[in-house]
């Protein structure tokens, strides 16, 4: 038995008075549908447009309804808040709000909780119906308290029922109040937010969730005698606030592309939902296709008749675009591909986060077929790399890929606000007449680059085709033809690195170990790399954004550390297990791609249990590699 | 100069094109082929038309018939095969000022394509499209087609085929928003041009079935279908596809039908034995999604920039 006295005796300070702190991690946890993302994210919302610092991650199950309160079930949100920029995930949460008591055990399977964690329980199961539920929720409840979280359960639902009649429905709002209170956030922003997300409502329901706002926030100030504070250090730079996703649409419209193909697919779907309510006010359109190959294929026909083009999915589409991203390559049409990853192979883990696409992006098509692949590692470039991509696909007439994963896909972070340039956005096509005298592959000798005559421009008909052809797109099966071809398509992405520099390196030149990383986790790599540093641990760290063509001056960097290590999520095998030797384990993906590239012994540690890696983690891995206790 | 008015001097057009205008190169299909055929018959009409090749794109998969594209001296895109309509699909979107036509196969549209040929007919695109069916894979050396009938003799089927085949007139019809299909014949030059011009008029996606003979790998088959007069039955109708009275004498069996009649043009195509030729079907209402592709075009670079700036502004801190 579990009483709320318990918790009195933790608060460190008097109720009227805030106990600072420089950051805190909040889960809420629930059923799915009980809105529980919905309460994280306007909580994140508020605290980012408070000033603080933000990261928030969506916890999801796999199924859209899975059964009640059971284990596989939790769904919901971390959210990281810190007086400082928040770069990652973080490590345990520190205050858990849970609408069941058993939806925390799929967390707690995680080790997402710590000695001490606050956790905050919906009360109502302690009087179900069932005695089976009655007897769970007790039990849980001592379990909790034997790990050592603090308990204290909250009347959600009675307080709840005292304002509507179905307590399901704004729940989710009544803990934000609660957890705006806790936090010493703003009011009125969480007033506006709650005007914000249901803007598309009926005043009526606006209203009822506002009160329940406020009931909330009221029951917190009256009962808990703990309340925290983040203060915000103060900048003059102006903020904006969004989900990888939501850059990644917002970026489409920046680089003025006016056709986005796509095919649902967790997680990438929803950058269509914001592009598709953007598009219709700016001059574009979304093309829903009947399947992943289709929607690439009409993106290409798109691109080849106009301005260039993006399909958006994630691992299991862009298998089977393989063919068409072939195409494109062989035929040299401009094209974005943007590949939001997620847990494979297969259909994997579709609400998960890996790093699992790399090679298949790299080396998935028959044949030799370079390409230019970006890789986001913030919110913020998953903006600026779809503009980067659109000119680079141009300039180098060629597909262009920017891989994103879930854990940017759902999470929410402050960045600068973009200052919008001109020509991030694409231009009219060109309709003037071609050239008489230039081929349709007008390939330079050096560089490999040519112009595109788009339809319509008089004089430029020519048919392209997936065969191999010469520089007047005619059907080729010359030897030499082709030979000359696919270098000269080659020597485009050689020239594309020339106007790359190399990687910036976190930390000294030289040291006993450098980290590789790629992708979302940037932040926790550095997080984990200042403390190790901290300690003395002689460790720096690269991250790498452009994939391929990898960015020059890796073979310099790495020869001044005595180990080289990636840190990725995705497959590899476990060195100390006997079964693998050096003839046969399986490295995680961007340590094969170095080990060939650089011919150094590039090690790896990753793993594929759908989690965003934490700094402890991988403090753990540079400790260990070091042979350091 | 000559003595001339110039108020008595016409304007002409730019330029007058012919029908060399629109081919190129020698095309290498089979002697008897009943590709060439179709490809005299679509530069005749562009020709008719007076198209401009520098906006006209023949979109085609792989396959014999796909190779069309490379003997047009317009744009073209030879791109995977079964893949042919999503891209004339993409070309279309935008692209209001070009005319676009997509050739394909059977094993191109009803085999490997079918997915997206169901879809390319819903989506109803401005697009005039021809699946030359010689019932046989020819460009891998003679394997059964989805369209062979049973029975059929191939590399893959040494004891003959033995599921029926895919009728691509009864399917076409039974997709919703068809908006246009009709049937025409290799050995018909006359009536096939008269099929690809009102194919080729109406807005919409215009489904022309070419029943063609492969000199190589159905022979047998072509020269019972061409020349068996019982087989072939002439679809008259003042709305449907009208060939001069000379060519009309030459079918032995007439029908009338009335293109506007669906159900009456789901029954005929069921009826196998028979080859209608001529207009199914046609429906100038039909939704049409490259009118809903082309209806925002030609924002420019100052309106998108409000939008997005507009959004940050939702996204502000």
């Amino acid at each position: 038995m579990v009483d709320s006295v318990e918790v009195k005796e933790m608060p460190p300070e008097q109720n009227s008075k805030a106990v600072v702190i420089g950051e805190h991690i909040v889960e809420i946890v629930s059923d799915s549908g009980e809105g529980a993302q919905k309460c994280g994210q306007s909580f994140a919302a508020i605290s980012a447009k408070m000033g603080n610092g933000v990261w928030t991650v969506e916890i999801i199950p796999a199924e859209i309804q899975p059964p009640a309160r059971s284990r596989a079930g939790a769904s919901g949100i971390r959210i990281r808040i810190g007086s400082k920029k928040i770069t990652n995930t973080g490590n345990e949460a520190d205050l858990v709000v849970a609408l069941n008591e058993q939806v925390p055990y799929g967390r707690i399977d995680q080790k997402a909780y710590h000695e001490g964690t606050i956790m905050l329980i919906e009360n109502k199961w302690r009087t179900d119906d069932s005695e089976y539920i009655r007897n769970q929720y007790s039990d849980a409840l001592v379990d909790f308290k034997n790990r050592g979280y603090k308990v204290l359960e909250i009347p959600m639902e009675e307080e709840c029922l005292k304002i509507v009649k179905n307590a399901r429905k704004g729940k989710n709002m009544w803990v934000l109040g609660m957890l705006v209170f806790i936090y010493s956030r703003s009011i009125e922003k969480g007033e506006a937010q709650i005007r914000n997300i249901f803007r598309k409502k009926s005043d009526a329901i606006i209203n009822s969730n506002i009160q329940l706002f406020h009931s909330g926030y009221d029951w917190a100030q009256e009962n808990l005698d703990f309340q925290f504070d983040i203060p915000v250090i103060e900048s003059d730079e102006e903020l904006v606030v969004m989900s990888g996703n939501e850059a990644l649409a917002m970026g489409v419209l920046a680089s003025g592309m006016e056709v986005c193909s796509m095919y649902p697919i967790t997680p990438a779907t929803s950058a269509s939902h914001l592009l598709a309510e953007i598009f219709s006010k700016s001059g574009g359109l979304i093309h829903q296709a009947e399947d992943e190959i289709a929607a690439i294929g009409f993106a290409i026909g798109a691109s080849y008749a106009g301005k260039t083009a993006v399909t958006i999915t994630s691992g299991p589409g862009i298998a089977l675009k393989t063919e068409f991203l072939g195409l494109a390559t062989m035929a040299e049409i401009p094209l974005v591909v943007i590949d939001v990853q997620r847990g494979g192979p297969s259909t994997g883990l579709p609400t998960k986060v890996e790093q699992g696409d790399l090679l298949a992006v790299l080396y998935g098509q028959p044949g030799a077929v370079p390409k230019i692949i970006l890789a986001a590692a913030t919110i913020e470039e998953c903006f600026h790399f779809v503009i980067l991509a659109r000119k680079l696909a141009e300039a180098f007439r060629t597909p262009v890929y920017v891989l994103s994963d879930t854990n940017l896909a759902t999470g929410q972070q402050p960045f600068p606000r973009p200052k919008i340039k001109k020509d991030w956005f694409a231009p009219p096509i060109d309709q003037s007449p071609w050239k008489e005298d230039v081929k349709p592959y007008q390939w330079d000798e050096k560089t490999g680059l040519s112009k595109r005559p788009i339809p319509g421009q008089a004089g430029g008909q020519h048919t392209v085709t997936g065969l191999a052809h010469n520089r007047n797109s005619q059907v080729s099966y010359i030897p030499e033809e082709n030979q000359e071809s696919s270098e000269l398509r080659s020597r485009k992405f050689a020239s594309f690195q020339k106007t790359l520099n190399p990687p910036i390196i976190n930390g000294k030149e030289k040291g006993d170990l450098l980290i590789v990383g790629w992708g979302s986790t940037l932040g926790a790599i550095e997080e984990a790399v200042g403390l190790a540093q901290k300690e003395g641990i002689q460790v720096s760290s690269i991250h790498l954004r452009f994939m391929s063509p990898f960015q020059p001056g890796l073979d310099d960097i790495f020869k001044n550390f005595k180990q080289v290590m990636t840190i990725e999520i995705n497959y590899s095998d476990n060195k100390d297990n006997p079964q693998f030797t050096s003839s046969s384990r399986r490295y995680s993906q961007l340590a094969w791609v170095l080990r060939a590239r650089t011919l150094v012994d590039v090690d790896c540690y990753s793993n594929v249990e759908g989690q965003p890696l934490s700094p402890n983690r991988i403090l753990g891995v540079i400790k260990n590699k070091l042979g350091i206790k | 100069m000559y003595g001339l008015k110039s108020d008595l001097v016409c304007d002409l057009p730019s330029k007058h094109f012919s029908v060399e205008d629109y081919s190129k190169g020698v095309a290498r299909w089979c002697p008897g082929c009943g590709d060439h055929a179709v490809l005299n018959n679509t530069q005749k009409l562009l020709k008719e038309k007076q198209l401009d090749p520098a906006k006209t794109v023949f979109v085609s998969g792989i396959g014999c018939s796909s190779r069309f594209p490379h003997y047009m001296d317009t744009y073209g895109f030879h791109g995977l095969h079964g893949r042919a309509f999503p891209v004339a699909c993409g070309v279309k979107f935008r692209r209001p000022d070009l005319d676009v036509f997509v050739i394909t196969g059977d094993g191109d549209c009803c085999s490997i394509g079918a997915g997206a040929w169901i879809h390319a007919i819903r989506y109803n695109m401005n697009m005039t499209v021809m699946l030359l069916n010689n019932e046989i894979y020819g460009l891998t050396k003679k394997q059964i087609s989805p369209t062979s009938r049973i029975g059929t003799v191939s590399n893959t089927t040494p004891e003959g085929s033995i599921i029926p085949p895919i009728n691509p007139i009864q399917t076409t019809l039974g997709v919703s928003n068809a908006s246009f299909v009709a049937q025409t014949a290799d050995w018909n030059p006359a009536h096939m041009y008269e099929t690809i011009k009102a194919g080729f008029e109406h807005k919409g996606f215009s489904f022309i079935h070419v029943i063609q003979r492969c000199p190589i790998f159905q022979l047998s088959l072509g020269k019972e279908l061409a020349t068996n007069k019982d087989v072939m039955h002439y679809m008259e109708h003042e709305d449907g596809i009208t060939v001069s009275e000379d060519i009309a004498k030459t079918f032995k069996h007439k029908l009338s039908h009335d293109p506007t009649d669906l159900s009456a043009a789901r029954k005929l195509a069921m009826d196998t034995d028979k080859v209608f030729m001529g207009l199914f079907y046609r429906d100038e209402n039909a939704p049409r999604y490259d009118e809903y592709g082309a209806s925002n075009l030609g924002y420019t670079i100052e309106q998108k920039e409000a939008v997005l700036d507009a959004e940050f502004d939702k996204h502000a801190i």
